[in-house]
C-alpha cells in the first residue's frame, strides 16, 4: 500500500470531479432557477478536499502499483457517489433525504437509471440537467479521463483502467500509450453522444431534452428528464433512435475506433462478441413477437410490436428507460429483466455479466458435453479463430460464481427488511445488473423501498458496475496485509 | 516515433524498456506470458502471435511504424518479418538480429532488391566485442569507440596511486604534456560530477575520459597504477559469445574454456585453434584449483544463467583470479553485485542497445553509447546546415548554451580528432562528441543539433 501516492492521484482525480459541476452551474444561470448553492458548495469541497489530498503528497512519484489501483478506483467512486448526491438534497424542491440523494447519485454514476425522484416536470432544470449529466460521466468513467488528461500518472494509468474498463480481457490496448487510449475511447464517446443528440434534435425534442436524454442512451443509463421518459415523445422517430444509440453504446468501443480508423464496416461483423449480441438480439425479438400471437395481446395495443422491440433493446444493452410500463404477459417482462443481466459487450458503456463471457460460458458448456462423447477429444474454447486460455475460462467461472454468491446473499438481506417477494427480487436484478428497471413496486420508481434496502441497492449498483471483484478484493484480509 | 519490436525475450525487452519512455511502441512475441509481464510494468502495447505474420503485423500498427526490430530467436523470422514489412507496409527502417555467420558473411543478401533489412544486428558479436576491448584495456570498466574507432571514451576507477589522484584536473596538462584528453564525467559514489579545472579527483571515482586509442592507455596510467597486460584469460561458459570471444582471442591470450556440456565441448575443440577447452562445471572448486586459478589474470563468465555466472566469478576471485567479470542479464543483479568481488559486470543489453538508439535518435546521431546502465549516454552527432540554421555551427563551445550535464568531449573534423576547449569553433559536417550525464536531457541534445526549419 502506498499512501502517498495513492492520496496524489485520488487528490488530481477529485479535483477534476469539481470540474464537473460548473456545467450545471452554467445552466442554472442560463435558466436562473435560482439555485446557485447547491453547486456551488459542492464544487469548492470537492476541489478543497483534491487539492488538499494532491498538496500533502504532491512530492511522492513513486509508479502505481496493481494494488493501489483498486483501492483509488474504489475510494474515488464512493466520494465521487457521495459529493454528486450534494447537490440533490441541497436543492428545496425535490426534498430529498441524503439516503436518497445518495440513491439516485449511485444510481446516475453506475449508469443504472433507477430513481426516487417523482414529478420530474416540475424539477428546475438545472438538476434535470445535472442528473443526466452523472450518467454522462458514469458511462465512460471519468477515471477514464483522468488517465486522458493527466500526464503524470505515467504507467500507474494502466492499473488505473484495467480496474476500470469491463470485460474479461483488459490488456487489449489500441494505441502503445495507454493516454492516447483512453483519449480514444473519450473521443469515440463524446461523439456518440453529439451525433445522438443531433438526432434527437433532428427528430423533435427540444435541445435540452436532445442533450439530457443523448447523455443517458449512449451511457446506456436511463434517466429521463420526463415521468413518462420516452412515453412523453410521441414520435415513433425518436424511440428508433433511442434504439439505435443504446444498441451502438453497448457495443465495444475498441470495435467503432477499428471501424473509423480502417474505414471496414466489415470489423463489426468480424467480431465474434458482437455476433453473439446481436443475435441474443434478434433471438429475443424473435421469441417476445411469438410469445404476444400466441397470448392474443396485439389485438389489444397495435404498437405493441414496436414498444417490445425497443424495450428489449433498453433492457438487453441495460439502459432500462421506463417507457411503457412493460405491460406484457406472462413471462415476458422476467425474460426481459434476465437480458439485463446478460448485458452488453465488454468495453462498452453497458453493464451485467457482458455477452463475452456468457458466450464463453456457453462454449465452455458446450466443450463439456463434447468431452463425454469423446473421452479422448480435445477441444479449445475459441472466440472467432482465437483460442482462448484456461486462465481466462477460470476467471469467468469465478466471477460468474461470486456473481451468483452477492447476488443471493444481497436477496436474502433485502428480504429481511421487505415483504413483496417480487419487487425485491426484480429490483435487486435491475441494480446489479444495472439496468434499473425494476417490477412490481418498483417499476417506475423505487421511493418505495426503504433506507435499509436503498443502502443495499446502492451497494450492488456500485458491484454491478465495477464488476464485484474490483470491490471484493478490498474485503479480502490479505488485501491490507503487507 | 512508433516503433515496433519483434520478440520480447531478453534483448526486446530491454530496448521496449529503453524506448517506450520516449517512444509509441509496440512489443510482438508468441508467448502470452511474457507479453504480460512486460505489460505490467511499461506502457506498450502487446501483440501476441507468429511476428513474420503479415495480419500480426498490421494489429501491431505496422502501417505507420517508423521502426521495426527484429529480436526474435530465430534469424529466418526476423529477415521474413522485415521482408513482410517493407513489401507489405513499406516500413522506413527495418532492424533485424541475425546470429548465423553464414548469412552475415555475404552481403549481397541484404539490401532493397534482395532481403529488406537496412541493419543486421547480432548481440552476441557485440557482446564480444565489448569484452575483447575491456581485456585489451586491463583497466578500463568500459571503452567504446567513436567515428570509427578515431576517438574511444574510457571509463576508469581511479586509486591511489595514481599520479593525477588527489590533484586537481587542471594540473594534467602539466603532468602529460603531448597527451591530449578530456575528462568528461566522474562519477563519486554514483553521483554524476561535471568536472572543472578544480576538481580534485579522489580515489574510487568512476572517471569517463576521451582520447585517441593510442592515448587511453597513458591516461589512464594517471588515474591507476597499470596492471601488467594479460596472458592467461579463463572463459566460462562455451556458448555462443564464449565461443566467439575465445575465438577472437586466442592468438594473443592464453585461453582456457570450461563447458559443462560435453558434446558442446567436443564442437568447441573442433572449432578452436590454440585454446584450451575444459569440459567441467564453472563453479568446481577442484577444476579451477587444477586449471590454475590464482595464476589466472581474467576470468570471465558468459554462461547463459546470470545466477552461474555470479557464483562461479565470486568463486573465482575468491581463489585468487586477478580479475573477474560477469555477464548479467538483470539489471537488478548488476547494482547488487558490482563493485564487490566481481569487478566488471558486463551488460548485454547495454552493449547491444547502443547501436539500435542511433535509428531512434532525431537530429543526425551516427553513433551512441548507452552508459552506466542506461542512466548516462555518448552520443556522437554531425552538425549539419550553416551558421544560421544551426544552433552549434560557427559557434565555440563556451558560446552554445548546452542542457545542464552535457560536454562537449571532442570534435572529429574528416581525418582529424580535436579534443574540445572552451575555444573550438565548431565547422559544418563536424562530427561532436558529446557526453550526457543526464538521459531525461537527450531530447534537448537531439534538438540542438536539428537543422531549424524556419531556416532553410
Amino acid at each position: 500500500m502506498q499512501i502517498a501516492t495513492t492520496s496524489r492521484i485520488l487528490g488530481l482525480l477529485l479535483m477534476l470531479l469539481s470540474l464537473t459541476f460548473v456545467p450545471p452551474l452554467m445552466v442554472e444561470q442560463w435558466y436562473q432557477d435560482g439555485y446557485l448553492l447547491p453547486y456551488f458548495i459542492p464544487f469548492t469541497f470537492t476541489l478543497g478536499i483534491g487539492f488538499l489530498l494532491w498538496f500533502i503528497s504532491k512530492d511522492h512519484k513513486t509508479a502505481l502499483r496493481t494494488h493501489d489501483g483498486f483501492l483509488i478506483v474504489v475510494l474515488f467512486w464512493l466520494t465521487a457517489c457521495f459529493v454528486g448526491a450534494l447537490p440533490l438534497c441541497l436543492t428545496f424542491v425535490p426534498k430529498l433525504s441524503f439516503t436518497d440523494a445518495f440513491f439516485e447519485s449511485v444510481s446516475g454514476f453506475t449508469t443504472t437509471g433507477a430513481t426516487i425522484l417523482t414529478n420530474l416536470d416540475q424539477l428546475p432544470h438545472s438538476i434535470l440537467y445535472y442528473r443526466q449529466q452523472l450518467q454522462f460521466l458514469g458511462g465512460i468513467s471519468i477515471i477514464l479521463l483522468a488517465v486522458a488528461i493527466i500526464p503524470t500518472l505515467g504507467i500507474g494509468g494502466m492499473q488505473l483502467f484495467r480496474t476500470e474498463i469491463s470485460g474479461p480481457v483488459k490488456d487489449d490496448k489500441l494505441t502503445p500509450r495507454i493516454t492516447q487510449t483512453a483519449k480514444v475511447i473519450w473521443g469515440v464517446y463524446v461523439t456518440l453522444i453529439g451525433l445522438c443528440a443531433l438526432s434527437y434534435w433532428l427528430a423533435g425534442m427540444s435541445l435540452f431534452d436532445a442533450i439530457g436524454h443523448s447523455f443517458s442512451t449512449v451511457s446506456t443509463g436511463g434517466f429521463s428528464t420526463h415521468d413518462e421518459s420516452f412515453g412523453y415523445f410521441s414520435s415513433p422517430n425518436i424511440k428508433l433512435i433511442a434504439i439505435v444509440f443504446m444498441f451502438i453504446g453497448a457495443i465495444n468501443f475498441n470495435l467503432h475506433f477499428l471501424v473509423f480508423k480502417r474505414k471496414m464496416f466489415r470489423v463489426y461483423f468480424q467480431d465474434p462478441e458482437l455476433r453473439f449480441f446481436t443475435r441474443l438480439f434478434i433471438y429475443s425479438i424473435a421469441i417476445v413477437l411469438i410469445a404476444l400471437l400466441v397470448y392474443g395481446a396485439h389485438k389489444h395495443s397495435p404498437i405493441l410490436a414496436f414498444d417490445a422491440f425497443f424495450e428489449i433493446c433498453s433492457l438487453l444493452t441495460t439502459t432500462g428507460f421506463n417507457a411503457t410500463n412493460i405491460p406484457f404477459p406472462g413471462f415476458i417482462p422476467i425474460m426481459l429483466l434476465f437480458l439485463g443481466i446478460i448485458g452488453g459487450c465488454s468495453g462498452s458503456t453497458a453493464g451485467g455479466l457482458k455477452a463475452v463471457r456468457v458466450l464463453l460460458l456457453q462454449k465452455q458448456g458446450t466443450r463439456e458435453i463434447r468431452r463425454l462423447i469423446h473421452p479422448h477429444g480435445q477441444y479449445a474454447v475459441k472466440l472467432g479463430d482465437k483460442p482462448i486460455g484456461p486462465r481466462v475460462i477460470e476467471a469467468i467461472w469465478g466471477f460468474f460464481a461470486i456473481y451468483f454468491v452477492v447476488f443471493i446473499l444481497l436477496l436474502l438481506m433485502l428480504l429481511a427488511v421487505e415483504e413483496d417477494f417480487y419487487s425485491v427480487f426484480t429490483a435487486l436484478v435491475a441494480t446489479l445488473s444495472n439496468s434499473g428497471r425494476g417490477l412490481g413496486n418498483v417499476a417506475v420508481n423505487f421511493s418505495s423501498l426503504s433506507d435499509y434496502a436503498k443502502w443495499i441497492l446502492n451497494f450492488a449498483m456500485l458491484a454491478g458496475r465495477l464488476e464485484i471483484f474490483t470491490i471484493l478484493v478490498l474485503f479480502s484480509p490479505t488485501f491490507w496485509r503487507r | 516515433m512508433k516503433i515496433i519490436i519483434l520478440g520480447a525475450g531478453q534483448v526486446g525487452g530491454t530496448l521496449a524498456e529503453h524506448l517506450s519512455i520516449d517512444n509509441d511502441v509496440t512489443v510482438v512475441d508468441t508467448n502470452p506470458d511474457r507479453l504480460n509481464d512486460l505489460q505490467e510494468r511499461l506502457d506498450i502495447r502487446t501483440v501476441c502471435g507468429p511476428a513474420s505474420y503479415p495480419n500480426i503485423l498490421l494489429n501491431a500498427g505496422a502501417e505507420d511504424a517508423d521502426l521495426i526490430i527484429a529480436v526474435t530467436n530465430s534469424d529466418e523470422s526476423n529477415m521474413i518479418a522485415c521482408q513482410v514489412a517493407y513489401n507489405l507496409f513499406r516500413t522506413p527502417t527495418k532492424i533485424a538480429r541475425v546470429r548465423a555467420t553464414q548469412y552475415v558473411a555475404y552481403e549481397e543478401l541484404f539490401g532493397s532488391d534482395a532481403l529488406a533489412v537496412d541493419m543486421l544486428i547480432s548481440p552476441e558479436h557485440q557482446v564480444m566485442q565489448h569484452i575483447k576491448r575491456l581485456i585489451e584495456h586491463p583497466d578500463a570498466l568500459q571503452v567504446v569507440n567513436f567515428a570509427q574507432g578515431k576517438v574511444q571514451l574510457a571509463a576508469v576507477r581511479a586509486f591511489y596511486g595514481g599520479p593525477l589522484v588527489g590533484h586537481a584536473l587542471g594540473n594534467m596538462k602539466k603532468h602529460m604534456p603531448h597527451v591530449d584528453t578530456k575528462i568528461v564525467a566522474i562519477f563519486r559514489r554514483n553521483k554524476p560530477i561535471i568536472p572543472t579545472d578544480d576538481t580534485i579527483i579522489e580515489p574510487d571515482d568512476e572517471v569517463f575520459f576521451l582520447a585517441t586509442p593510442s592515448h587511453i592507455d597513458a591516461v589512464m596510467s594517471e588515474l591507476r597504477q597499470l596492471d601488467q597486460p594479460y596472458k592467461r584469460v579463463i572463459i566460462a561458459g562455451g556458448g555462443n559469445i564464449g565461443a566467439k570471444l575465445a575465438e577472437a582471442l586466442e592468438h594473443q591470450f592464453h585461453v582456457k574454456v570450461i563447458e559443462h556440456s560435453l558434446p558442446r565441448t567436443q564442437i568447441l575443440a573442433a572449432e578452436l585453434n590454440k585454446a584450451v577447452v575444459l569440459h567441467g562445471d564453472a563453479a568446481d572448486r577442484e577444476l579451477l584449483l587444477d586449471e590454475n586459478i590464482q595464476e589466472t589474470d581474467v576470468f570471465c563468465a558468459v554462461t547463459n544463467h546470470d545466477e552461474a555466472n555470479i557464483m562461479s566469478s565470486i568463486l573465482a576471485k575468491r581463489l585468487g583470479a586477478h580479475k573477474v567479470m560477469a555477464l548479467i542479464n538483470r539489471s537488478a543483479y548488476v547494482d547488487v553485485v558490482e563493485g564487490g568481488d566481481i569487478d566488471i559486470a558486463i551488460s548485454p543489453q547495454q552493449a547491444t542497445i547502443g547501436s539500435l538508439l542511433t535509428h531512434v535518435r532525431r537530429g543526425d546521431v551516427v553513433n551512441v553509447h548507452s552508459l552506466r546502465r542506461g542512466a548516462a549516454e555518448a552520443i556522437e552527432a554531425v552538425a549539419h546546415g550553416d551558421k544560421k540554421s544551426s544552433q552549434v555551427i560557427g559557434r565555440k563551445i563556451h558560446e552554445i548554451t548546452l542542457p545542464p550535464g552535457t560536454t562537449i568531449g571532442a570534435i572529429v573534423r574528416d581525418d582529424q580528432v580535436i579534443i574540445a576547449n572552451e575555444d573550438c569553433e565548431i565547422a559544418a559536417e563536424d562530427h561532436v562528441i558529446l557526453f550526457v550525464i543526464d538521459k531525461t536531457r537527450i531530447a534537448q541534445v537531439e534538438r540542438l543539433f536539428q537543422v531549424g526549419i524556419t531556416f532553410i
